[in-house]
């Protein structure tokens, strides 16, 4: 009897965590795209060195952080997958999702602050927890730079854009 | 202060070096966010409360590097980085570091 109520609540844990666990990433990614569209205007690369060494910029660290959870699903079907190995395309989405919002939250502190370039942008990730418990934390922090003349945002951006695309390798 | 992750800083000149300088915190979770996590984890979805913790431990790092560097007499860290490290269950070690100069003009 009692390994039929254990077994009940497994199963309706793992109904709920998959529909409930669907509707929270469909609202997130929604969520992300808006954003992420809003603040296409705040750049931010990789870049070690900024693209103009030269003028005088006012430079500050700029962050972004989000520590998000899997579900009872994911975990599941994670688990399972665990024992064939593979790819685990329900921990992919989490970890994309956790990237991109740390992401626009770097850019909303750069926009908050008055900056438009963000570079030497840089991630770190940390497992909050492991097990039925899984999360994790993505940190995003890089260099806002805003340049001390006064100067044309567009040209700005165009320069911050030439300087990104010679630093695509051929 | 100024801190960043660049390894220099456009249009100012590196006048002096004072070596590396550190701040580090080491933070435990709320056991009443814990259990609000745990529900959290049937739907997923963002750990507020563990995000503001995050937040809050990774400030005061910087804070107490910027101290460092303060008593050192820098105006300046330079190519900052940050480490995290989980010392026990619940329990983890935010550190933040760079290099403490002393950059010239304003």
């Amino acid at each position: 009897m009692l390994d039929l109520i254990e077994f009940g609540l497994f199963v309706t844990l793992l109904i709920v965590g998959f529909f409930a666990g669907t509707i929270v990433e469909k609202r997130h990614y929604a969520s992300i795209r808006k954003r992420e569209r809003e603040y296409a205007d705040v750049l931010a690369f990789a870049v070690r060195f900024p693209p103009d060494r030269v003028t005088p910029q006012r430079a500050f660290l700029v962050h972004g952080t989000v520590v998000i959870s899997s579900d009872y699903f994911k975990t599941f079907v994670a688990g399972l997958r665990n024992l064939f190995g593979g790819r685990l395309r329900t921990y992919e989405t989490l970890m994309e999702r956790a990237r991109r919002e740390a992401l626009l939250r770097l850019k909303h502190d750069a926009r908050r602050q008055g900056a438009k370039l963000v570079v030497c942008v840089r991630f770190e990730t940390t497992t909050i927890s492991t097990g039925y418990a899984a999360s994790i934390e993505v940190f995003a922090f890089g260099t806002a730079l805003i340049p001390e003349r006064t100067a044309d945002s567009k040209e700005e951006r165009d320069a911050a854009l030439a300087f990104a695309a010679r630093s695509v390798p051929a | 202060m100024l801190v960043s992750n660049l390894e220099l800083v456009p249009g100012r000149r590196i006048v002096a070096h004072y070596g590396i300088v550190q701040g580090s915190t080491v933070r435990a979770k709320h056991v009443g966010k814990d259990i609000f996590a745990g529900l959290k984890n049937i739907v997923g979805g963002e750990l507020k409360g563990y995000t503001e913790l995050m937040q809050e431990a990774r400030q005061e790092a910087v804070e107490r590097m910027i101290a460092e560097a303060q008593s050192m007499g820098a105006n300046a860290i330079l190519n900052v980085r940050f480490a995290t490290t989980s010392i026990a269950a619940g329990a983890a070690e935010i550190l933040a570091y760079g290099s403490a100069v002393q950059l010239d003009g304003s």
